[in-house]
C-alpha cells in the first residue's frame, strides 16, 4: 500500500496517467471538497463584495461579519419543505439539478492545479472540458421543461439558445490558443525561438507550451492573444448565465427563469452547479491565457533568490488575510453583546495566521506554490464576475444574440485566421 | 389560462410571422405577484415566442375606494387620505387637494405658505424620481443605482420628518396654508441637501447615461409619438419626452411657481431613453427651484383666514397640478355641506398606464418590463 503511494509520488505524473486509481480517487475527493468549499466561500464573498459596491454592509449577523452565513443558508435550504409541483414531470424534475451539478464537477477532471496536480491529463483535455461543460444546457432545458410552467420554459429556451451561441465564439477563442501552442512566428512576433512547437489539446501541455515559449498566451502575438482572451472572457460570462448575460434567470422578467419552480435542496444544487461552472470556466481561462499554475516571470526572474521570494507569496497572503481579520477584531464594538463575535473573529484570524505560517515551511511551500498561483488567477475572474454583476444592466435577448453572432463570432474567426497567418510568417 | 383567454379575446392582435415555428401563442400572466410590476399590477401578455402581440392590464388589486370615502368625510378629514394614493409623492397629492378646496372656497394661501409648499413639493419630486430611477434600473438589471438613489432619497425624507414628523405619508399641508412653521435650520438643511445631491445625480448618470447596455436596452424601446400621447391623455415626463412642452407649473402656474426661473426639459423621440433623460433633467430643474425658493422665502403668516368648519359654497371645481408623474387633478362637487358631494381624482399613473399597450406591441418581453418601469406608475394611485 505504502509502496503504491510512494511510487506515485515519485512518478511525477498525474494519477490518471500513472494508472493509480486510489490516488486518483483521493484527488477527486479533494477537488470535490475544495470546489464545494470554494462555492461556499464565493457565496459569502459575493454577498459581501456586492454589498460594498452598493454602500451596504451585507451579512453581518450570523457570525463575525456574517462569516457563518453560508452555513446558515445551507441549513435553511436543507430543512426546507421539498416541493414538486403537481403538474411537473417528476423524474426529469429530479434529474435536472443533478445533471447540472454533475457536468459542472466533471469538468474538473482535467483542470491542472499544478504540473502533477490534476486527476488526469488527457490528450483531448480542453475538448473534454468544453464538451462536458456544454452538457449543462441539457440540465437547464430539462428543468425548464419538467417544471411545466411558462416562466421556466421561456427561461430554459433562452438559456439553451444563449449557451449554444456563445459556445461557438468560445470554441474559436480556444482554437486560437491551440494554434498558438504550435506556432512561434518569426520577425517581430518571434517569441521563444528555439522552443519546438507542439500542437496540443492537453491542459497540462498547453501550460508547458507557455513556459517553453516564455510568454502567457494572453500576450502572445500582441494583440491577437489579448483579443482571443477578451472573446473568451465575454463568452464565459454568457456561458455561465451570469450578469450582464443572466437572461435565463432574469428575475425582473421571468421571476427566476428555469429554476422558478425549484426550492430547497434542489435549488441549492442549481446554485452549487452554477458557481462550480463559474470556477471551471475561469480555470480554463487561467490555464489557457494566464499561464495556469506558472508563477509570474518564470523565465526572466530565475535563480534561488527569486524562487524563494515567489514561494513566500502563499504564506504572506494568508498572513495578510489574518491581519485584515485581526484589524476587524480591533474595530469590533467593545460591548458585551459582541464578545462572542469578537472571539470568533480572533479565532478565525488565528487560524488564518496558522495556515500562513504552515505555508512557510519549505516542503509545504514548494508543493503548494503551483496551486496557489492557479487559484490566485482564478480568483481574479471570480472577482470580475461579481464586479460585472454590480455594474452592468442586463442585455435583452435579441441584443445578446447580436453580440454573440455578429460581434464575437466574426471577431473569433478573424483572430483565428490572423493568428494562423502570423504564426507561419 | 381560460380566464386569461377571456380577457384577451377582444384584443386586436398585431402582425404575426406566419412560420411553422411560431404556431403556438403563449399567454402568460405577469403579476399580480411579480417582482417587476411595481406592486399589484397584473399584465396579461400574449406572446409569440418572445414577441409581444398584445397586452391587457388588470387593475384594482389595491382598490380602496378613496373617492367614495371622500363623500363620507369632511374636507379636513379627507386630507390625509390623498397621501395614500401616490404614496411616493404624498406631498404633491396633498398640495393638489388643498389647492382645489382653496379654489372652491376662494381662499388664497399666504406667500410664505406657498413657498414652503413649493420647496416640499419639489423635494418630493426629486424623491419620487429617485425612487423611479432606482427601480427602473433594477428592472433593467442594474442593481447598484437602487442603493445610491435610496441613500440620497433618505436625506429628503429626513427633512420631511423634521418638518412634519412623517416620512412618507406626510400630510404636510392644510386647507388654507400649512399647519407647521418651518423648524429652525430648515433653510440650511434644504440648502445643504441641494449641494449634497447635485454631484450624486452626476453619479447616477455616470453609471447609466452612456452605458452601452443601458443605451441598447432603452433606446428605441417603448416609443410613443406626441400625437398618441395627447390622444391617450398621457401627461408628465412621458408626454414631455415625446416632445410636447407641457408642464402645468408653467402653463397654469399654481402655488408660487410663477416666481421662479426654471426650464421644461423635453425629449425628441419619445423612447425610454428620452424619458430617462427628461427625468434626470427634471431633478436638476427641481433643485434650481428649491434653491431659488429657499433663497427668497418671505416671512409672514403660514395660514390664511380659514373658517373653523370648512364648508365650501355649492359648486364644482377642477384643479390640477404637475405631480412628479404627470397631471394630478381633483374634481370636487360641493353641495354646500361639510362633505364633498362627489370627489373625482385624475391620477397621472392611471392615465399613463393606458399607453402600455401601444408602447410594447411588437416588442419583446424584456421591453414590457422596461416600459412599465419608464411609465413610473404607482399602483396605489392607479387603483385608488
Amino acid at each position: 500500500m505504502l509502496n503504491y503511494i510512494t511510487d506515485y509520488l515519485r512518478s511525477n505524473t498525474t494519477p490518471g496517467q500513472a494508472g493509480n486509481v486510489l490516488w486518483a480517487l483521493v484527488y477527486i475527493l479533494i477537488i470535490f471538497g475544495g470546489v464545494s468549499l470554494a462555492v461556499v466561500a464565493m457565496n459569502w464573498l459575493e454577498r459581501k463584495l456586492l454589498a460594498h459596491f452598493q454602500i451596504r454592509l451585507g451579512p453581518m449577523r450570523v457570525g463575525p461579519h456574517g462569516l457563518l452565513q453560508p452555513i446558515a443558508d445551507a441549513i435553511k435550504l436543507l430543512t426546507k419543505e421539498d416541493i414538486i409541483p403537481s403538474e411537473a414531470d417528476k423524474p426529469v424534475f429530479w434529474i435536472a439539478p443533478v445533471m447540472i451539478l454533475m457536468t459542472a464537477f466533471s469538468a474538473y477532471v482535467v483542470v491542472p492545479f499544478g504540473p502533477t496536480h490534476a486527476v488526469t491529463d488527457m490528450n483531448i483535455g480542453i475538448l473534454f472540458m468544453l464538451g462536458v461543460s456544454s452538457l449543462s444546457v441539457l440540465g437547464i432545458v430539462m428543468a425548464g421543461w419538467a417544471s411545466n410552467s411558462h416562466y421556466p420554459l421561456i427561461g430554459a429556451l433562452r438559456s439553451s439558445a444563449q449557451m449554444v451561441s456563445y459556445e461557438i465564439a468560445m470554441g474559436l477563442a480556444v482554437v486560437t490558443v491551440i494554434l498558438m501552442t504550435s506556432l512561434h512566428g518569426l520577425g517581430i512576433y518571434g517569441t521563444g525561438a528555439g522552443a519546438a512547437g507542439t500542437g496540443t489539446l492537453s491542459m497540462i501541455e498547453i501550460v508547458k507550451a507557455q513556459l517553453a515559449q516564455q510568454t502567457w498566451f494572453v500576450f502572445k502575438f500582441f494583440p491577437l492573444g489579448l483579443i482571443s482572451f477578451f472573446i473568451f472572457a465575454v463568452a464565459m460570462v454568457a456561458e455561465t448565465n451570469r450578469a450582464p448575460f443572466d437572461l435565463p434567470e432574469a428575475e425582473s422578467e421571468l421571476t427566476a427563469g428555469f429554476h422558478t419552480e425549484y426550492s430547497g435542496l434542489r435549488w441549492s444544487l442549481f446554485m452549487l452547479g452554477e458557481y462550480a461552472a463559474m470556477i471551471a470556466v475561469s480555470s480554463i481561462a487561467a490555464t489557457l491565457w494566464l499561464g495556469g499554475w506558472l508563477r509570474p516571470f518564470p523565465n526572466t526572474l530565475t535563480g534561488d533568490t527569486w524562487d524563494l521570494v515567489f514561494s513566500l507569496f502563499p504564506g504572506l497572503t494568508f498572513l495578510g488575510l489574518a491581519l485584515i481579520a485581526f484589524l476587524g477584531v480591533i474595530r469590533m464594538p467593545k460591548h458585551a453583546y459582541f464578545r462572542l463575535q469578537t472571539l470568533g473573529l480572533a479565532g478565525f484570524a488565528a487560524v488564518l495566521a496558522l495556515i500562513g505560517l504552515i505555508l512557510f515551511i519549505p516542503p509545504v511551500r514548494d508543493r503548494i506554490q503551483d496551486i496557489y498561483w492557479f487559484i490566485a488567477k482564478v480568483a481574479i475572474f471570480m472577482y470580475l464576475y461579481i464586479w460585472y454583476r454590480a455594474t452592468f444592466p442586463r442585455y435583452r435577448f435579441d441584443q445578446l444574440m447580436k453580440v454573440g453572432w455578429k460581434v464575437l463570432l466574426p471577431m473569433g474567426i478573424g483572430v483565428l485566421l490572423v493568428t494562423a497567418i502570423v504564426g507561419v510568417l | 389560462m381560460t380566464d386569461a383567454t377571456k380577457y384577451m379575446s377582444h384584443l386586436e392582435l398585431g402582425e404575426r410571422d406566419e412560420t411553422f415555428l411560431d404556431s403556438n401563442e403563449l399567454i402568460i400572466n405577469m403579476g399580480p405577484q411579480h417582482p417587476a410590476t411595481h406592486g399589484v399590477l397584473r399584465v396579461i401578455l400574449k406572446l409569440d415566442g418572445e414577441k409581444v402581440l398584445g397586452t391587457e392590464c388588470v387593475i384594482g388589486y389595491l382598490h380602496r375606494g378613496v373617492e367614495k370615502i371622500a363623500e363620507n368625510r369632511t374636507y379636513t378629514m379627507f386630507n390625509p387620505y390623498v397621501d395614500r394614493m401616490d404614496y411616493v409623492a404624498a406631498v404633491s397629492n396633498g398640495l393638489g387637494y388643498c389647492e382645489a378646496v382653496e379654489k372652491l372656497m376662494n381662499i388664497q394661501a399666504p406667500p410664505r405658505a406657498n413657498y414652503i409648499r413649493v420647496i416640499l413639493t419639489e423635494l418630493n419630486r426629486i424623491a419620487s424620481h429617485q425612487l423611479w430611477l432606482g427601480t427602473h434600473a433594477l428592472d433593467i438589471g442594474a442593481m447598484t443605482p437602487l442603493f445610491y438613489t435610496f441613500r440620497d432619497r433618505e436625506e429628503i425624507l429626513k427633512i420631511f420628518e423634521k418638518y412634519c414628523g412623517a416620512r412618507l405619508t406626510t400630510h404636510a399641508f392644510r386647507i388654507g396654508g400649512c399647519q407647521y412653521e418651518t423648524y429652525d435650520g430648515f433653510e440650511k438643511d434644504v440648502q445643504n441637501f441641494v449641494t449634497f445631491v447635485r454631484p450624486k445625480i452626476d453619479e447616477y448618470e455616470a453609471l447609466l447615461t452612456s452605458n452601452r447596455i443601458w443605451l441598447e436596452r432603452t433606446r428605441e424601446v417603448g416609443k410613443i409619438s406626441a400625437k398618441d400621447c395627447i390622444a391617450l391623455g398621457v401627461t408628465g415626463p412621458v408626454l414631455r419626452a415625446s416632445g410636447v412642452k407641457w408642464d402645468i407649473r408653467k402653463a397654469q402656474p399654481y402655488a408660487a411657481y410663477s416666481e421662479f426661473d426654471f426650464e421644461i426639459p423635453i425629449g425628441e423621440k419619445g423612447d425610454t431613453y428620452d424619458r430617462y433623460l427628461v427625468r434626470m433633467a427634471e431633478m436638476r430643474q427641481s433643485l434650481r427651484i428649491v434653491e431659488q425658493a429657499v433663497g427668497k422665502i418671505p416671512s409672514g403668516p403660514i395660514m390664511a383666514k380659514v373658517p373653523k368648519v370648512i364648508k365650501p359654497p355649492a359648486g364644482e371645481i377642477y384643479h390640477s397640478i404637475e405631480a412628479p408623474k404627470g397631471e394630478l387633478g381633483y374634481f370636487i362637487v360641493s353641495d354646500g355641506s361639510t362633505q364633498p358631494y362627489r370627489l373625482r381624482v385624475r391620477p397621472p399613473s392611471f392615465v399613463n398606464l393606458q399607453a402600455l399597450d401601444i408602447m410594447v406591441r411588437g416588442q419583446l418581453v424584456a421591453d414590457v418590463i422596461a416600459v412599465i418601469g419608464t411609465l413610473d406608475i404607482v399602483l396605489g394611485e392607479v387603483d385608488r
